[in-house]
Protein backbone atom coordinates (compact mmCIF):
# COMPACT_ATOMS: atom_id res chain seq x y z
CA UNK A 1 0.00 0.00 0.00
CA UNK A 2 1.07 3.07 -0.78
CA UNK A 3 0.36 5.13 2.47
CA UNK A 4 3.34 7.68 2.08
CA UNK A 5 1.17 10.61 -0.15
CA UNK A 6 -1.71 9.99 2.08
CA UNK A 7 0.48 10.41 5.38
CA UNK A 8 1.80 14.05 3.65
CA UNK A 9 -1.47 14.78 2.79
CA UNK A 10 -2.91 13.91 6.00
CA UNK A 11 -0.36 15.38 8.25
CA UNK A 12 -1.03 18.99 6.38
CA UNK A 13 -5.33 18.37 6.53
CA UNK A 14 -5.37 17.19 10.04
CA UNK A 15 -6.45 20.63 11.08
CA UNK A 16 -8.82 20.91 9.10
CA UNK A 17 -10.80 17.77 9.70
CA UNK A 18 -13.67 18.23 12.50
CA UNK A 19 -16.70 19.92 12.41
CA UNK A 20 -16.64 23.16 10.40
CA UNK A 21 -19.95 25.49 10.44
CA UNK A 22 -20.85 26.40 6.94
CA UNK A 23 -22.95 29.02 6.44
CA UNK A 24 -26.79 27.60 6.51
CA UNK A 25 -28.86 26.81 3.28
CA UNK A 26 -30.70 29.84 2.13
CA UNK A 27 -34.40 28.93 1.72
CA UNK A 28 -35.50 32.32 0.13
CA UNK A 29 -32.06 31.98 -2.52
CA UNK A 30 -32.22 28.59 -2.77
CA UNK A 31 -28.92 28.62 -2.57
CA UNK A 32 -27.64 25.21 -0.13
CA UNK A 33 -24.06 27.79 0.28
CA UNK A 34 -22.19 24.36 -0.34
CA UNK A 35 -18.38 24.14 0.92
CA UNK A 36 -16.36 21.69 -0.01
CA UNK A 37 -13.92 20.85 2.73
CA UNK A 38 -10.35 18.49 1.67
CA UNK A 39 -9.67 15.68 3.87
CA UNK A 40 -7.05 14.38 1.69
CA UNK A 41 -4.99 15.08 -1.22
CA UNK A 42 -7.34 15.33 -3.93
CA UNK A 43 -10.90 14.49 -1.70
CA UNK A 44 -13.53 16.77 -1.08
CA UNK A 45 -16.69 16.14 1.23
CA UNK A 46 -19.73 18.62 1.54
CA UNK A 47 -20.92 17.73 4.82
CA UNK A 48 -24.49 18.20 5.50
CA UNK A 49 -26.49 18.10 8.78
CA UNK A 50 -27.47 15.58 11.05
CA UNK A 51 -30.70 17.36 11.07
CA UNK A 52 -33.67 15.52 9.21
CA UNK A 53 -34.83 16.66 6.33
CA UNK A 54 -36.58 20.05 6.14
CA UNK A 55 -37.79 23.02 3.92
CA UNK A 56 -35.08 24.60 6.17
CA UNK A 57 -32.21 22.87 5.55
CA UNK A 58 -33.41 21.87 1.53
CA UNK A 59 -32.14 18.40 2.34
CA UNK A 60 -28.59 18.89 3.21
CA UNK A 61 -28.34 16.75 5.82
CA UNK A 62 -26.50 14.10 3.68
CA UNK A 63 -22.72 13.89 2.90
CA UNK A 64 -21.45 13.82 -0.81
CA UNK A 65 -17.61 13.88 -1.93
CA UNK A 66 -15.70 14.26 -4.56
CA UNK A 67 -11.83 12.84 -5.74
CA UNK A 68 -9.98 14.98 -7.81
CA UNK A 69 -7.51 12.64 -10.55
CA UNK A 70 -5.09 13.52 -13.16
CA UNK A 71 -7.68 11.58 -15.44
CA UNK A 72 -10.42 13.46 -13.82
CA UNK A 73 -13.37 14.23 -10.96
CA UNK A 74 -15.01 10.83 -9.59
CA UNK A 75 -18.00 11.68 -7.52
CA UNK A 76 -19.65 9.86 -5.01
CA UNK A 77 -23.32 10.55 -4.07
CA UNK A 78 -25.43 13.89 -6.26
CA UNK A 79 -27.89 14.95 -3.24
CA UNK A 80 -31.57 15.21 -2.70
CA UNK A 81 -32.36 17.82 -5.39
CA UNK A 82 -31.66 18.91 -9.20
CA UNK A 83 -30.79 22.44 -7.67
CA UNK A 84 -28.14 20.57 -4.89
CA UNK A 85 -26.86 18.66 -7.82
CA UNK A 86 -26.20 22.06 -10.26
CA UNK A 87 -25.08 23.79 -7.23
CA UNK A 88 -22.88 20.74 -5.90
CA UNK A 89 -21.96 20.40 -9.84
CA UNK A 90 -20.56 24.03 -9.74
CA UNK A 91 -18.32 23.48 -6.99
CA UNK A 92 -16.86 20.47 -7.87
CA UNK A 93 -15.98 22.56 -11.12
CA UNK A 94 -14.62 25.33 -9.50
CA UNK A 95 -12.56 23.06 -7.19
CA UNK A 96 -10.98 20.80 -9.77
CA UNK A 97 -10.67 23.92 -12.23
CA UNK A 98 -12.70 22.25 -14.48
CA UNK A 99 -11.65 18.86 -15.12
CA UNK A 100 -13.87 16.17 -16.78
CA UNK A 101 -16.15 14.34 -14.43
CA UNK A 102 -15.30 10.52 -15.42
CA UNK A 103 -17.73 8.62 -12.70
CA UNK A 104 -20.67 9.10 -10.87
CA UNK A 105 -21.47 6.74 -8.35
CA UNK A 106 -25.02 6.10 -6.64
CA UNK A 107 -24.03 4.57 -2.95
CA UNK A 108 -27.75 2.88 -3.07
CA UNK A 109 -31.09 3.72 -3.44
CA UNK A 110 -32.39 6.36 -1.13
CA UNK A 111 -33.54 10.05 -3.23
CA UNK A 112 -31.43 11.87 -0.70
CA UNK A 113 -28.38 9.96 -2.40
CA UNK A 114 -29.24 10.49 -6.34
CA UNK A 115 -31.73 13.39 -7.16
CA UNK A 116 -28.88 15.19 -7.72
CA UNK A 117 -28.26 13.26 -10.63
CA UNK A 118 -29.62 15.67 -13.34
CA UNK A 119 -26.99 17.93 -12.85
CA UNK A 120 -24.24 14.97 -14.18
CA UNK A 121 -24.03 13.39 -17.62
CA UNK A 122 -26.45 10.34 -17.72
CA UNK A 123 -23.33 8.42 -19.45
CA UNK A 124 -21.12 8.70 -16.64
CA UNK A 125 -23.99 8.06 -13.53
CA UNK A 126 -23.55 4.55 -12.02
CA UNK A 127 -25.09 2.29 -9.41
CA UNK A 128 -25.15 -1.18 -8.79
CA UNK A 129 -27.71 -3.93 -10.55
CA UNK A 130 -30.03 -3.97 -7.30
CA UNK A 131 -29.90 -0.46 -7.29
CA UNK A 132 -30.83 0.85 -10.57
CA UNK A 133 -33.58 -1.61 -9.84
CA UNK A 134 -34.67 0.10 -6.77
CA UNK A 135 -34.55 3.60 -7.97
CA UNK A 136 -36.29 2.77 -11.36
CA UNK A 137 -39.09 1.09 -8.81
CA UNK A 138 -39.43 3.53 -6.21
CA UNK A 139 -38.20 6.70 -7.87
CA UNK A 140 -41.24 8.37 -8.71
CA UNK A 141 -42.70 7.41 -5.48
CA UNK A 142 -39.31 8.83 -3.58
CA UNK A 143 -39.73 12.40 -5.37
CA UNK A 144 -42.74 12.94 -4.76
CA UNK A 145 -42.44 12.45 -1.02
CA UNK A 146 -39.43 14.59 -1.22
CA UNK A 147 -40.90 17.69 -2.80
CA UNK A 148 -43.55 16.77 0.17
CA UNK A 149 -40.60 17.35 2.33
CA UNK A 150 -38.62 20.06 0.98
CA UNK A 151 -41.20 21.85 -1.19
CA UNK A 152 -39.32 24.64 -3.35
CA UNK A 153 -35.66 23.13 -3.15
CA UNK A 154 -36.67 19.88 -5.29
CA UNK A 155 -38.36 22.54 -8.22
CA UNK A 156 -38.31 20.30 -11.38
CA UNK A 157 -36.18 17.50 -9.63
CA UNK A 158 -36.63 14.32 -11.52
CA UNK A 159 -35.35 10.96 -10.78
CA UNK A 160 -32.57 9.89 -13.16
CA UNK A 161 -31.35 6.16 -12.88
CA UNK A 162 -28.04 5.34 -13.77
CA UNK A 163 -27.97 2.98 -17.17
CA UNK A 164 -24.08 1.36 -16.27
CA UNK A 165 -23.74 -1.15 -13.28
CA UNK A 166 -21.23 -0.88 -11.01
CA UNK A 167 -19.34 -3.92 -9.52
CA UNK A 168 -17.40 -4.96 -7.09
CA UNK A 169 -13.58 -4.29 -8.87
CA UNK A 170 -10.73 -2.64 -8.23
CA UNK A 171 -9.22 0.30 -10.40
CA UNK A 172 -6.50 2.88 -10.92
CA UNK A 173 -8.18 6.30 -11.88
CA UNK A 174 -5.43 9.33 -12.07
CA UNK A 175 -2.92 7.96 -9.54
CA UNK A 176 -5.78 6.60 -7.03
CA UNK A 177 -6.06 2.58 -6.29
CA UNK A 178 -10.06 2.54 -5.43
CA UNK A 179 -11.72 -0.40 -4.50
CA UNK A 180 -15.05 -0.62 -5.08
CA UNK A 181 -16.90 -2.35 -2.22
CA UNK A 182 -20.75 -4.01 -3.04
CA UNK A 183 -22.17 -4.74 0.37
CA UNK A 184 -25.42 -4.69 2.17
CA UNK A 185 -27.38 -4.04 5.16
CA UNK A 186 -28.27 -0.36 4.90
CA UNK A 187 -30.56 -1.01 2.00
CA UNK A 188 -30.80 -4.17 -0.12
CA UNK A 189 -27.04 -2.94 -1.96
CA UNK A 190 -24.61 -0.46 -0.41
CA UNK A 191 -21.51 0.64 -2.27
CA UNK A 192 -18.43 1.95 -0.20
CA UNK A 193 -15.69 3.64 -2.12
CA UNK A 194 -12.19 2.79 -0.24
CA UNK A 195 -9.18 5.09 -1.84
CA UNK A 196 -5.93 3.20 -1.07
CA UNK A 197 -4.41 5.90 -2.05
CA UNK A 198 -5.39 8.45 0.38
CA UNK A 199 -6.73 6.13 2.98
CA UNK A 200 -10.19 7.80 2.52
CA UNK A 201 -13.09 5.29 2.97
CA UNK A 202 -16.42 6.48 1.46
CA UNK A 203 -18.58 4.73 3.95
CA UNK A 204 -21.79 6.18 2.09
CA UNK A 205 -24.67 5.50 4.51
CA UNK A 206 -23.59 2.22 5.77
CA UNK A 207 -22.31 4.71 8.75
CA UNK A 208 -23.69 7.46 10.25
CA UNK A 209 -21.97 9.21 12.83
CA UNK A 210 -23.74 11.57 15.75
CA UNK A 211 -26.95 10.49 13.85
CA UNK A 212 -29.12 8.10 14.34
CA UNK A 213 -28.78 4.83 11.47
CA UNK A 214 -32.54 5.11 9.13
CA UNK A 215 -33.91 1.49 8.46
CA UNK A 216 -36.73 1.99 6.29
CA UNK A 217 -35.07 -1.03 4.02
CA UNK A 218 -32.40 -2.18 6.28
CA UNK A 219 -31.22 -5.89 7.14
CA UNK A 220 -29.27 -5.79 10.42
CA UNK A 221 -27.38 -8.38 10.11
CA UNK A 222 -25.34 -7.85 7.11
CA UNK A 223 -25.26 -4.39 8.01
CA UNK A 224 -23.04 -5.37 10.95
CA UNK A 225 -20.94 -8.03 8.65
CA UNK A 226 -20.89 -4.96 6.37
CA UNK A 227 -19.27 -2.39 9.10
CA UNK A 228 -17.05 -5.58 10.07
CA UNK A 229 -16.07 -5.75 6.82
CA UNK A 230 -14.94 -1.72 6.40
CA UNK A 231 -13.18 -1.79 9.83
CA UNK A 232 -10.84 -4.37 8.51
CA UNK A 233 -9.78 -2.11 5.59
CA UNK A 234 -7.53 0.37 8.11
CA UNK A 235 -8.61 3.68 6.72
CA UNK A 236 -7.59 6.63 7.67
CA UNK A 237 -10.45 9.01 7.05
CA UNK A 238 -13.99 7.69 7.31
CA UNK A 239 -16.57 9.75 5.71
CA UNK A 240 -20.12 8.44 6.62
CA UNK A 241 -22.98 8.71 4.62
CA UNK A 242 -24.60 11.46 7.37
CA UNK A 243 -22.62 12.93 10.03
CA UNK A 244 -19.52 14.73 9.83
CA UNK A 245 -16.29 13.46 8.44
CA UNK A 246 -13.88 10.75 11.16
CA UNK A 247 -10.26 9.68 11.28
CA UNK A 248 -10.77 6.91 13.47
CA UNK A 249 -13.22 3.73 13.67
CA UNK A 250 -15.62 5.93 15.83
CA UNK A 251 -18.53 6.47 13.85
CA UNK A 252 -18.29 2.26 12.51
CA UNK A 253 -18.40 1.59 15.96
CA UNK A 254 -21.64 3.98 16.68
CA UNK A 255 -23.45 2.23 13.79
CA UNK A 256 -22.58 -1.01 15.45
CA UNK A 257 -24.04 -0.24 18.52
CA UNK A 258 -27.09 1.29 17.71
CA UNK A 259 -28.00 -1.45 15.37
CA UNK A 260 -27.04 -4.25 17.53
CA UNK A 261 -28.85 -2.13 20.27
CA UNK A 262 -31.91 -1.77 18.56
CA UNK A 263 -31.83 -5.60 17.04
CA UNK A 264 -31.67 -7.16 20.78
CA UNK A 265 -34.15 -4.91 22.09
CA UNK A 266 -36.82 -5.47 19.33
CA UNK A 267 -35.93 -9.23 19.77
CA UNK A 268 -36.34 -9.09 23.25
CA UNK A 269 -39.95 -7.09 22.74
CA UNK A 270 -41.12 -9.91 20.38
CA UNK A 271 -40.42 -12.30 22.94
CA UNK A 272 -42.79 -10.53 25.81
CA UNK A 273 -45.30 -9.75 23.01
CA UNK A 274 -45.42 -6.29 23.14
CA UNK A 275 -47.59 -4.33 20.90
CA UNK A 276 -46.03 -1.50 18.23
CA UNK A 277 -47.20 1.54 20.63
CA UNK A 278 -45.60 -0.19 23.75
CA UNK A 279 -41.92 -0.51 21.91
CA UNK A 280 -42.55 3.09 20.40
CA UNK A 281 -42.11 3.88 24.76
CA UNK A 282 -39.08 1.90 25.31
CA UNK A 283 -36.12 3.59 26.81
CA UNK A 284 -33.61 4.66 24.95
CA UNK A 285 -29.76 4.07 26.75
CA UNK A 286 -28.00 7.37 27.78
CA UNK A 287 -25.04 6.68 25.56
CA UNK A 288 -27.12 6.96 22.36
CA UNK A 289 -27.33 10.71 23.76
CA UNK A 290 -24.86 11.96 21.28
CA UNK A 291 -26.88 10.98 18.25
CA UNK A 292 -29.92 13.42 16.86
CA UNK A 293 -33.16 11.53 16.47
CA UNK A 294 -32.91 9.16 18.29
CA UNK A 295 -36.34 9.03 19.02
CA UNK A 296 -37.98 9.61 16.16
CA UNK A 297 -35.67 7.23 14.17
CA UNK A 298 -36.65 4.29 16.76
CA UNK A 299 -40.20 4.72 16.34
CA UNK A 300 -39.42 4.48 12.44
CA UNK A 301 -37.63 1.58 12.81
CA UNK A 302 -40.15 -0.03 14.92
CA UNK A 303 -42.60 0.17 12.25
CA UNK A 304 -40.06 -0.66 9.99
CA UNK A 305 -38.75 -4.02 11.49
CA UNK A 306 -40.97 -4.80 15.27
CA UNK A 307 -44.02 -6.47 12.74
CA UNK A 308 -42.01 -9.11 11.55
CA UNK A 309 -40.26 -10.19 14.93
CA UNK A 310 -43.53 -10.16 16.40
CA UNK A 311 -45.43 -12.40 14.07
CA UNK A 312 -42.22 -14.73 14.17
CA UNK A 313 -43.52 -15.43 18.01
CA UNK A 314 -46.71 -16.72 17.11
CA UNK A 315 -48.22 -20.21 16.14
CA UNK A 316 -50.69 -21.61 14.41
CA UNK A 317 -54.00 -22.12 16.01
CA UNK A 318 -54.77 -25.80 17.04
CA UNK A 319 -58.30 -25.99 15.35
CA UNK A 320 -59.99 -24.54 12.85
CA UNK A 321 -63.86 -25.01 11.97
CA UNK A 322 -65.31 -24.54 8.86
CA UNK B 1 -41.68 17.72 6.92
CA UNK B 2 -44.73 18.81 5.55
CA UNK B 3 -46.53 21.73 6.67
CA UNK B 4 -49.71 19.46 8.11
CA UNK B 5 -47.08 17.96 10.25
CA UNK B 6 -45.74 20.95 11.85
CA UNK B 7 -49.17 22.22 12.58
CA UNK B 8 -50.16 18.69 14.30
CA UNK B 9 -46.62 18.12 15.93
CA UNK B 10 -47.29 21.59 17.83
CA UNK B 11 -50.84 20.76 18.45
CA UNK B 12 -49.96 17.69 19.94
CA UNK B 13 -47.41 19.43 21.83
CA UNK B 14 -50.07 21.43 23.76
CA UNK B 15 -52.56 18.56 23.80
CA UNK B 16 -52.10 17.53 27.32
CA UNK B 17 -53.05 21.15 29.06
CA UNK B 18 -56.17 21.62 26.54
CA UNK B 19 -57.57 18.14 27.34
CA UNK B 20 -57.06 19.07 30.53
CA UNK B 21 -58.57 22.30 30.59
CA UNK B 22 -61.26 20.72 28.59
CA UNK B 23 -62.00 17.73 30.38
CA UNK B 24 -62.24 19.92 33.86
CA UNK B 25 -64.37 21.84 32.14
CA UNK B 26 -67.41 19.29 30.64
CA UNK B 27 -66.54 16.87 33.65
CA UNK B 28 -69.17 19.92 35.57
CA UNK B 29 -71.90 17.87 33.58
CA UNK B 30 -71.93 20.23 30.68
CA UNK B 31 -71.38 17.37 28.12
CA UNK B 32 -73.33 17.65 24.97
CA UNK B 33 -72.78 17.87 20.92
CA UNK B 34 -70.76 20.99 19.61
CA UNK B 35 -68.30 21.48 21.80
CA UNK B 36 -64.92 22.48 20.92
CA UNK B 37 -62.45 19.59 19.75
CA UNK B 38 -59.14 20.02 21.48
CA UNK B 39 -57.34 18.42 18.20
CA UNK B 40 -59.01 20.77 16.09
CA UNK B 41 -60.70 19.09 13.68
CA UNK B 42 -62.91 20.20 10.84
CA UNK B 43 -64.49 16.73 10.87
CA UNK B 44 -65.49 16.57 14.37
CA UNK B 45 -69.27 17.45 14.55
CA UNK B 46 -69.46 15.18 11.66
CA UNK B 47 -67.73 12.37 13.20
CA UNK B 48 -69.52 12.87 16.49
CA UNK B 49 -72.69 12.07 14.66
CA UNK B 50 -71.60 9.60 12.36
CA UNK B 51 -69.75 7.29 14.88
CA UNK B 52 -70.87 8.29 18.00
CA UNK B 53 -74.30 8.83 17.05
CA UNK B 54 -74.28 12.40 18.80
CA UNK B 55 -74.05 10.81 22.33
CA UNK B 56 -72.72 12.83 25.40
CA UNK B 57 -68.90 13.35 25.09
CA UNK B 58 -66.05 14.30 27.07
CA UNK B 59 -62.50 14.79 25.92
CA UNK B 60 -60.26 13.02 28.83
CA UNK B 61 -56.68 12.66 28.45
CA UNK B 62 -57.54 9.42 30.97
CA UNK B 63 -57.89 7.56 27.18
CA UNK B 64 -54.82 7.56 25.47
CA UNK B 65 -54.02 6.75 21.87
CA UNK B 66 -50.94 5.99 20.67
CA UNK B 67 -49.16 5.93 17.36
CA UNK B 68 -45.97 6.85 15.54
CA UNK B 69 -45.73 10.76 14.91
CA UNK B 70 -44.93 9.83 11.28
CA UNK B 71 -46.87 7.19 9.13
CA UNK B 72 -44.65 5.16 7.65
CA UNK B 73 -46.80 2.68 5.79
CA UNK B 74 -50.38 4.01 5.35
CA UNK B 75 -51.46 0.82 5.34
CA UNK B 76 -49.97 -0.54 8.71
CA UNK B 77 -50.51 2.44 11.46
CA UNK B 78 -49.84 0.94 14.49
CA UNK B 79 -52.13 2.57 17.52
CA UNK B 80 -52.92 1.64 20.80
CA UNK B 81 -55.53 2.70 23.18
CA UNK B 82 -55.46 2.33 26.64
CA UNK B 83 -57.87 4.00 28.63
CA UNK B 84 -56.98 4.16 32.81
CA UNK B 85 -59.15 2.74 35.48
CA UNK B 86 -59.69 6.32 36.51
CA UNK B 87 -62.36 5.80 34.50
CA UNK B 88 -64.77 3.23 35.89
CA UNK B 89 -65.29 0.04 33.92
CA UNK B 90 -65.82 0.88 30.20
CA UNK B 91 -68.18 -1.07 28.15
CA UNK B 92 -67.19 -0.04 25.03
CA UNK B 93 -64.07 1.40 23.47
CA UNK B 94 -64.84 2.76 19.87
CA UNK B 95 -61.69 3.52 17.64
CA UNK B 96 -61.96 5.75 14.47
CA UNK B 97 -60.06 8.61 12.27
CA UNK B 98 -62.37 11.66 11.33
CA UNK B 99 -60.18 12.24 7.97
CA UNK B 100 -60.66 8.46 6.98
CA UNK B 101 -63.27 7.82 4.25
CA UNK B 102 -64.93 5.27 6.85
CA UNK B 103 -64.51 6.98 10.27
CA UNK B 104 -64.88 3.76 12.57
CA UNK B 105 -61.91 1.42 12.86
CA UNK B 106 -63.38 -0.77 15.52
CA UNK B 107 -65.53 -1.61 18.40
CA UNK B 108 -63.42 -3.06 21.02
CA UNK B 109 -66.13 -4.67 24.25
CA UNK B 110 -63.60 -5.52 26.54
CA UNK B 111 -65.75 -7.43 29.14
CA UNK B 112 -63.52 -8.89 31.52
CA UNK B 113 -60.42 -7.40 29.84
CA UNK B 114 -58.01 -4.62 30.83
CA UNK B 115 -59.66 -1.56 28.57
CA UNK B 116 -56.69 -1.67 26.13
CA UNK B 117 -56.42 -2.66 22.21
CA UNK B 118 -53.70 -2.60 20.06
CA UNK B 119 -54.00 -3.50 16.37
CA UNK B 120 -52.74 -1.60 12.78
CA UNK B 121 -55.16 0.29 10.92
CA UNK B 122 -55.07 1.81 7.17
CA UNK B 123 -55.20 5.89 6.95
CA UNK B 124 -56.19 8.03 3.77
CA UNK B 125 -54.42 11.04 4.86
CA UNK B 126 -53.12 13.17 8.05
CA UNK B 127 -55.95 12.72 10.66
CA UNK B 128 -56.88 13.01 13.94
CA UNK B 129 -57.16 9.22 15.53
CA UNK B 130 -59.16 9.07 18.69
CA UNK B 131 -61.04 6.53 20.94
CA UNK B 132 -64.31 6.80 22.24
CA UNK B 133 -64.99 4.72 25.74
CA UNK B 134 -68.16 4.74 27.13
CA UNK B 135 -68.30 4.43 31.11
CA UNK B 136 -71.72 2.90 33.20
CA UNK B 137 -73.56 6.60 32.34
CA UNK B 138 -73.77 6.28 29.17
CA UNK B 139 -71.26 8.96 28.70
CA UNK B 140 -68.21 8.56 26.13
CA UNK B 141 -64.40 9.82 26.99
CA UNK B 142 -62.86 10.85 23.67
CA UNK B 143 -58.65 10.78 23.81
CA UNK B 144 -56.77 11.05 20.47
CA UNK B 145 -53.56 12.43 18.73
CA UNK B 146 -53.00 13.82 15.07
CA UNK B 147 -51.57 11.07 12.53
CA UNK B 148 -49.81 12.62 9.62
CA UNK B 149 -49.85 10.33 7.21
CA UNK B 150 -46.91 10.38 4.63
CA UNK B 151 -43.46 8.93 6.03
CA UNK B 152 -40.08 9.50 6.33
CA UNK B 153 -37.45 10.82 3.63
CA UNK B 154 -36.64 7.01 2.70
CA UNK B 155 -40.02 5.83 2.73
CA UNK B 156 -42.43 5.07 -0.23
CA UNK B 157 -46.37 5.26 -0.18
CA UNK B 158 -47.22 1.89 0.30
CA UNK B 159 -49.79 -0.29 -1.68
CA UNK B 160 -51.17 -3.35 0.21
CA UNK B 161 -50.35 -6.70 -0.86
CA UNK B 162 -51.79 -7.59 -4.26
CA UNK B 163 -51.05 -11.65 -3.44
CA UNK B 164 -54.27 -13.53 -3.21
CA UNK B 165 -52.18 -16.21 -1.14
CA UNK B 166 -55.17 -15.66 1.67
CA UNK B 167 -58.00 -17.44 -0.54
CA UNK B 168 -56.45 -20.82 0.76
CA UNK B 169 -55.76 -19.68 4.30
CA UNK B 170 -58.82 -17.77 4.94
CA UNK B 171 -59.89 -16.74 8.33
CA UNK B 172 -56.81 -18.96 9.63
CA UNK B 173 -55.77 -17.17 13.11
CA UNK B 174 -51.76 -17.61 14.46
CA UNK B 175 -51.46 -16.44 18.00
CA UNK B 176 -49.53 -16.17 21.20
CA UNK B 177 -50.19 -15.56 24.95
CA UNK B 178 -48.67 -14.41 27.52
CA UNK B 179 -49.57 -14.68 31.40
CA UNK B 180 -48.09 -11.57 33.15
CA UNK B 181 -47.25 -10.97 36.83
CA UNK B 182 -50.82 -9.40 37.48
CA UNK B 183 -52.58 -12.08 36.49
CA UNK B 184 -53.98 -10.61 33.59
CA UNK B 185 -52.75 -12.49 30.12
CA UNK B 186 -51.86 -11.11 26.82
CA UNK B 187 -52.80 -12.51 23.58
CA UNK B 188 -51.08 -11.52 19.88
CA UNK B 189 -53.69 -13.12 17.63
CA UNK B 190 -53.43 -12.51 13.56
CA UNK B 191 -56.11 -13.59 11.23
CA UNK B 192 -55.67 -14.47 7.22
CA UNK B 193 -58.00 -11.84 6.02
CA UNK B 194 -57.24 -9.32 3.08
CA UNK B 195 -60.01 -6.65 5.03
CA UNK B 196 -60.86 -4.79 1.50
CA UNK B 197 -62.75 -1.40 1.94
CA UNK B 198 -64.23 -2.00 -0.88
CA UNK B 199 -62.85 2.14 -1.85
CA UNK B 200 -60.68 0.52 -4.50
CA UNK B 201 -62.10 0.12 -7.25
CA UNK B 202 -63.54 -3.26 -8.39
CA UNK B 203 -62.68 -5.12 -5.19
CA UNK B 204 -65.60 -5.64 -3.01
CA UNK B 205 -66.04 -4.79 0.21
CA UNK B 206 -65.21 -7.80 1.96
CA UNK B 207 -63.40 -7.33 6.36
CA UNK B 208 -63.94 -9.14 9.51
CA UNK B 209 -67.12 -8.06 11.06
CA UNK B 210 -66.90 -10.06 14.24
CA UNK B 211 -64.68 -11.83 16.53
CA UNK B 212 -65.36 -13.35 19.95
CA UNK B 213 -63.06 -14.84 22.47
CA UNK B 214 -64.26 -16.89 24.99
CA UNK B 215 -62.62 -19.32 27.64
CA UNK B 216 -62.58 -22.96 28.03
CA UNK B 217 -66.02 -23.08 29.55
CA UNK B 218 -67.74 -20.53 27.10
CA UNK B 219 -67.49 -17.49 29.43
CA UNK B 220 -66.88 -14.53 26.66
CA UNK B 221 -63.47 -12.92 27.58
CA UNK B 222 -64.08 -10.21 24.75
CA UNK B 223 -65.50 -8.89 21.83
CA UNK B 224 -64.74 -6.92 19.13
CA UNK B 225 -66.64 -5.21 16.18
CA UNK B 226 -63.96 -4.59 13.34
CA UNK B 227 -64.78 -2.71 10.68
CA UNK B 228 -63.19 -2.26 7.05
CA UNK B 229 -60.04 0.45 8.02
CA UNK B 230 -58.50 -2.64 10.15
CA UNK B 231 -55.31 -3.30 8.18
CA UNK B 232 -55.05 -6.69 5.88
CA UNK B 233 -53.88 -9.48 7.87
CA UNK B 234 -55.01 -7.85 11.29
CA UNK B 235 -53.03 -8.77 14.39
CA UNK B 236 -54.58 -7.37 17.35
CA UNK B 237 -52.87 -7.40 21.42
CA UNK B 238 -55.37 -7.58 23.79
CA UNK B 239 -55.19 -8.00 27.80
CA UNK B 240 -57.47 -10.37 28.92
CA UNK B 241 -58.44 -11.75 32.67
CA UNK B 242 -59.07 -14.79 32.46
CA UNK B 243 -60.40 -17.13 36.04
CA UNK B 244 -57.28 -19.19 35.17
CA UNK B 245 -54.30 -17.47 33.89
CA UNK B 246 -52.22 -19.74 31.18
CA UNK B 247 -54.84 -22.98 32.12
CA UNK B 248 -57.26 -22.68 29.80
CA UNK B 249 -58.26 -23.39 26.51
CA UNK B 250 -59.57 -20.01 24.43
CA UNK B 251 -61.69 -20.37 22.06
CA UNK B 252 -61.97 -17.28 18.58
CA UNK B 253 -65.26 -17.14 16.69
CA UNK B 254 -66.38 -14.76 14.61
CA UNK B 255 -67.37 -13.76 11.27
CA UNK B 256 -66.13 -11.73 8.24
CA UNK B 257 -69.07 -9.63 6.05
CA UNK B 258 -69.48 -12.22 3.33
CA UNK B 259 -70.64 -14.58 6.37
CA UNK B 260 -67.32 -16.85 6.53
CA UNK B 261 -66.65 -17.76 9.91
CA UNK B 262 -63.75 -17.81 11.91
CA UNK B 263 -63.33 -20.19 14.58
CA UNK B 264 -59.88 -21.40 16.43
CA UNK B 265 -58.96 -22.75 19.02
CA UNK B 266 -56.08 -21.34 21.16
CA UNK B 267 -54.49 -23.39 23.82
CA UNK B 268 -51.83 -22.03 26.27
CA UNK B 269 -48.42 -21.05 24.46
CA UNK B 270 -45.40 -22.64 25.82
CA UNK B 271 -43.34 -20.29 27.70
CA UNK B 272 -40.19 -19.20 27.36
CA UNK B 273 -37.76 -20.51 29.81
CA UNK B 274 -40.98 -21.31 31.55
CA UNK B 275 -41.77 -17.81 32.72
Amino acid sequence: MNWRAASAGLALLAVTVGRVHAEPPDPVRRDYHLTARQIADGSYVVEGSTEDFSRANGGLMVNSAFIVTDEGVIVLDTGPSRLFGEQFRALIDRTSGGKPIVQVINSHLHPDHFLGNQAFAPETLSATSETIAGMSAAGEDFTTNMYRLLGNWMLDTEPVVPKTVLQAHTAVVGGHRLHYLTLAGHSDSDVALFDETTGVLYAADLVFHDRTPTTPHADIAPWLAALAALEALKFKVVVPGHGPVAQDAGPLHQTADWLRWLDGTLRQAARQGLSEAEVFRLPIPERFSALSLTRAEFERSVVHLYPALLRGQLQPSATKVE
Amino acid sequence: MGEKNVCCNSLSRFLPGWAVAVSVIWGLGTAHAGQADPLASVMWDSVHQEVLAGQPVVFDPAVRVITAARVENTMQVPIEVEVDDSVGPVSEIVVFADHNPIPRILTYRPLSARPRIGLSFKVQEATPIRAAARTADGVWHVGGQWADAAGGGCTTPSAGQRSRAWESHLNEATYHRWPRADGSERLQVSLVHPMDTGLAPGIPAFYLTRLVLRDQDGTPLAELLPAEPVAENPLFALDLRPARPGKTVWRLEGGDSDGNLVAASLPPSPQEGGQ
